[in-house]
């Protein structure tokens, strides 16, 4: 049976990196007594598999591991008797034996057909911000509007064989200014992830400015499959409980690419389309983390 | 959690392993720095990862923090990358927990572990804001204490530190920082506390003593400047292990460490009595912990940890009467809970053949042997009791049992080595080889050879030792010997079956110059590091040339300190510490070195070393 594991990551343990977070996770999975799987062998090891790497300094709201376990925990007669299900109690162990900032939030039995996290991912929602003092002097709303007018917005990136140029248009599915802080739907596929810093950058390029060094406070909000032309938070696949596993009562808070138009250019709507799709988002995701206990 | 990190984003975000500075890992001890009344700054003087892994400071931070009004915090040394952005923007040295300042702690231990750490611990006073000087601290600056094994010759950094503990910390620190309290509430000053602290147990306080010495440079005397301060210091152990708090809930470090495992100490103290080990002398005697307990704590740190491996620790663990008990618990618990087993280095015979065979994948792993010495003569010599039949009967078995890689280690440059013991080294790598042709018959050879790596390190005398009085090699000794060991292993006939590695000779001439020195090295360590040395273990950082330089300029030779074989009349900077082996045994077993004649292992036949003074361990168990 495999498992999703949402969880945050805020405070001092947003300097620790991926494998590291990976490793941490392994031996809080022990701690907390879940019965994962594990391979055979000499050097067995857990059947783990994280959505995305986050980058050391970001922090984030909606990070996911997929797990194999064995067995559901049996919950303690207390917490049975506050009607607690199985999945809670993963979430409630975990957080007992963890370090702080590492939050898990929620856990889901994945229908057995699911994508397993990594292979899912398609798109990552951000809210960035500019550290104080460091703010560009360029009229942001303007420079979000001229951004996504454009047909391409082609960059030179540094890679190990050299550089090369690449059009980020394509992978920004929503970017919006709203209360001081941006806003993105980014493509996060393995193919073709776009770092939010190059939308800053590309942004500030516009209006003759660059990037100040560790000039921006990056949020992660949540991580999204692709499912048909829409996207879905991977916290919404799957169920709390184990009867119901291909339950999918969370369809109505996806949302569908072709609305948000990012790859259309003629669509004079495309801005708005992106505001609202963005707006959705966010709600998609509150509601996967209020539906916690609930189904 | 703490949130305000003592380092900002920018910087965190510009070092290499920011996790290294940020505290916060699972079973680190947090506590209110408004209801503590002493704060503890628990450091190892080199980078996270090393000290992380050190056993001993896991066991001296829950034995602090098991004390209700003392918050025990860790120290590391910066990188250097961090270390460089703290001396340009004058950030001061923290501790993890609190990422309070080192300079606001009541205390900073210092673990000692090795002899080049010397100039880090300059390095981390530095940082802190602390005076090098001991004798130049105020009243607002932590008691700087020293402890662990280069603490049984102490006087190379007797400048530095307030006050040194000799010994085992689990005995005396409460006595130590009862006295603490007391002096500050009666509002004593720094020098008073130091003053009454040379009384306690295992307590030495470098500045009431005076060394004098003669013109050839050897020491005349060394005696206290003051009353009532102890002329010898005579030091602290646990006598039953089992009563004494373990480390269960060690912390978990985000990062993998050197040691990335939960460490299990079945006993300290060694039977064996090489004459080269210095941690066989000075954790005499052998203690055992109790097998049941062990297993006890061998569960609880699995569970607290999420450990997924576990490693047993001591010296020759072989001579752990329970192990075999202890290993088969081990074997079956880890087995069903995906635990890896790390065995400690065993002597190789059928029982850690079948253990070795039952935790590690014998294709992928190796078998190691530490004869130490190519020839019998020089194994008698250094008393290490593994003959070559021992050896090849162990190989065989092995080969057998389908290892078909081999790990030997050497020392060069031991007291009376000749040609003949180093081509012994290339003759038993040689015979090892041999042995497995006749063992393996072809069609079953897997990979259709044997690999045989053969490493030497050089010989550095330590203080209470046999050797203590021994010359060592020059570094160009030390080389031609690297070169014969050489020369004579491409002359075997298995040649192609063996690897050779040795060591860098230049640090070992350095290392052996510290750990035999005397108080006026502490301005060669000190201008060394002003110099901009530290880091010194790290071999791509030792700056050899500066050491020597520093030392010609303070007047000092380092023939003086290595090359010399040493009366055993003279007196010896370290002798007014008493490690409970007496210096009369030393001499005995150093005679008998040079006769080639060895001694029995305390479980054998008692030699009067004098650590039964303490009245436990196996000195207890034989009467």
């Amino acid at each position: 049976m495999k498992l999703r594991i949402k969880f945050t990551k805020h405070g001092p343990v947003r300097f620790i990196g991926h494998l590291d977070v990976m490793r941490y996770f392994q031996k809080a999975i022990r701690r907390a007594g879940i019965d994962v799987t594990y391979t055979t062998g000499f050097s067995p090891h857990q059947v783990m598999s994280f959505a995305a790497p986050l980058g050391v300094g970001l922090e984030s709201n909606g990070e996911y591991m997929d797990i194999s376990v064995n067995s559901l925990p049996e919950a303690e007669k207390e917490a049975e008797a506050a009607g607690e299900s199985p999945c809670a109690c993963v979430v409630r162990r975990l957080n007992a034996v963890g370090a702080d900032g590492l939050e898990a939030v929620s856990a889901r039995i994945l229908p057995e057909n699911a994508g397993n996290a990594m292979a899912s991912v398609a798109a990552a929602a951000y809210t960035v911000r500019f550290r104080e003092g460091r703010e560009p002097d360029a009229d942001l709303t303007a420079a979000v509007g001229r951004l996504l007018a454009k047909e391409r917005i082609v960059i030179t990136k540094q890679t190990k064989r050299g550089e090369r140029e690449i059009d980020l248009r394509p992978g920004i599915y929503g970017l919006e200014l709203r209360d001081g802080a941006l806003h993105m739907l980014l493509d996060a596929s393995s193919a073709g992830n776009i770092k939010p810093a190059l939308v800053v950058e590309a942004l500030l390029a516009d209006s003759g400015e660059s990037l100040a060094r560790n000039a921006l406070l990056i949020t992660r909000e949540d991580l999204y499959t692709r499912e048909g032309d829409s996207f879905r938070s991977l916290g919404e696949i799957g169920s709390e409980s184990a009867d119901c596993p291909a339950a999918d009562e969370t369809q109505a808070s996806s949302f569908t690419i072709d609305k948000i138009g990012s790859k259309s250019a003629d669509c004079p709507a495309a801005d708005e389309a992106q505001a609202s799709s963005l707006a959705r988002v966010e709600i998609s995701s509150e509601t996967a983390s209020k539906d916690g206990g609930a189904s | 959690m703490i949130h305000r990190l003592a380092l900002s984003d920018d910087i965190l975000m510009s070092v290499s392993k920011p996790e290294r500075y940020i505290g916060n890992e699972v079973n680190a001890v947090v506590k209110d720095r408004e209801k503590v009344a002493v704060r503890f700054a628990m450091c190892f003087p080199d980078v996270y990862e090393i000290g992380m892994s050190h056993l001993g400071l896991q066991i001296l931070y829950d034995m602090f923090n098991s004390m209700e009004d003392v918050w025990c915090e860790r120290v590391f040394s910066p990188w250097l990358d961090l270390d460089a952005v703290m001396r340009r923007e004058k950030i001061p040295l923290f501790a993890l927990e609190s990422q309070d300042p080192v300079k606001d702690f009541d205390f900073l231990g210092i673990t000692i572990q090795y002899e080049m750490c010397y100039t880090n611990i300059l390095q981390v006073l530095d940082l802190s804001g602390i005076p090098l000087a001991a004798k130049e601290r105020g009243e607002d600056c932590p008691i700087v204490v020293g402890g662990g094994p280069c603490t049984y010759n102490p006087e190379p950094l007797a400048d530095f530190f307030d006050l040194f503990y000799i010994g085992e910390g689990e005995t005396s620190y409460k006595a130590l920082i009862e006295l603490y309290k007391e002096c500050r509430e009666q509002g004593l000053s720094r020098v008073e506390f130091l003053r009454r602290a040379a009384s306690v147990p295992g307590i030495y306080v470098p500045r009431f003593y005076e060394a004098a010495y003669n013109e050839d440079g050897t020491i005349r005397s060394f005696t206290p400047t003051q009353e009532g301060v102890p002329a010898t210091i005579r030091k602290e152990i646990v006598t039953d292990l089992t009563d004494v708090r373990y480390p269960v809930k060690p912390i978990v470090p985000f990062i993998k460490v050197t040691q990335d495992r939960v460490v299990l100490e079945i006993q300290r103290g060694c039977i064996r009595g090489c004459r080269f080990c210095q941690a066989g002398q000075i954790y005499r005697p052998v203690r055992e912990r109790d097998a049941k307990t062990l297993k006890r704590y061998a569960l609880e740190m699995l569970q607290n940890t999420g450990q997924e491996e576990i490693s047993l620790s001591s010296l020759s663990s072989s001579d752990y009467s329970r192990l075999p008990e202890l290993i088969d618990f081990l074997i079956e618990e880890c087995s069903a809970n995906h635990t890896n087993i790390s065995l400690p280095s065993l002597r190789i015979d059928a029982f850690s053949l079948d253990v070795m065979s039952k935790v590690q994948d014998v294709k992928k792993s190796s078998l190691t042997f530490a004869p130490e010495a190519g020839s019998q003569r020089l194994r008698n010599v250094i008393n290490k009791g593994l003959t070559e039949e021992d050896i090849l009967r162990g190989a065989a078995l092995a080969f057998e049992g389908g290892w078909t890689r081999v790990k030997l280690y050497f020392m060069l440059g031991l007291p009376t080595e000749t040609e003949e013991d180093i081509r012994g080294i290339a003759e038993l790598a040689n015979k090892i080889a041999a042995v497995f042709f006749e063992t393996v018959p072809k069609e079953k050879r897997t990979n259709g050879k044997v690999q045989i790596v053969a490493s030497t390190s050089f010989f550095v005398p330590k203080p209470f030792t046999p050797f203590q009085w021994a010359a060592q090699c020059t570094k160009e000794e030390f080389l031609d010997k690297a070169y014969q060991t050489r020369t004579a292993i491409t002359q075997q006939l298995n040649q192609k079956s063996i690897k050779y590695n040795w060591h860098e000779a230049d640090a070992s001439v350095m290392e052996g110059v510290l750990a035999r020195g005397d108080r006026r090295l502490g301005q060669v360590i000190l201008n060394v590091y002003r110099k901009g040395g530290f880091y010194d273990a790290w071999s791509e950082y030792y700056d050899n040339d500066r050491w020597l330089q520093t030392m010609a300029e303070c007047g000092l030779s380092p023939e003086f300190y290595t090359h010399r074989e040493r009366d055993v009349d003279e007196i010896l900077p370290w002798d007014f510490i008493d490690c409970g082996v007496s210096k009369e045994f030393l001499k005995r077993e150093w005679e008998k070195a040079k006769r080639a004649e060895i001694s029995e292992n305390c479980r054998q036949k008692c030699q009067g070393c004098g650590a039964a003074g303490f009245g436990c361990g196996i000195c207890a168990e034989r009467r």
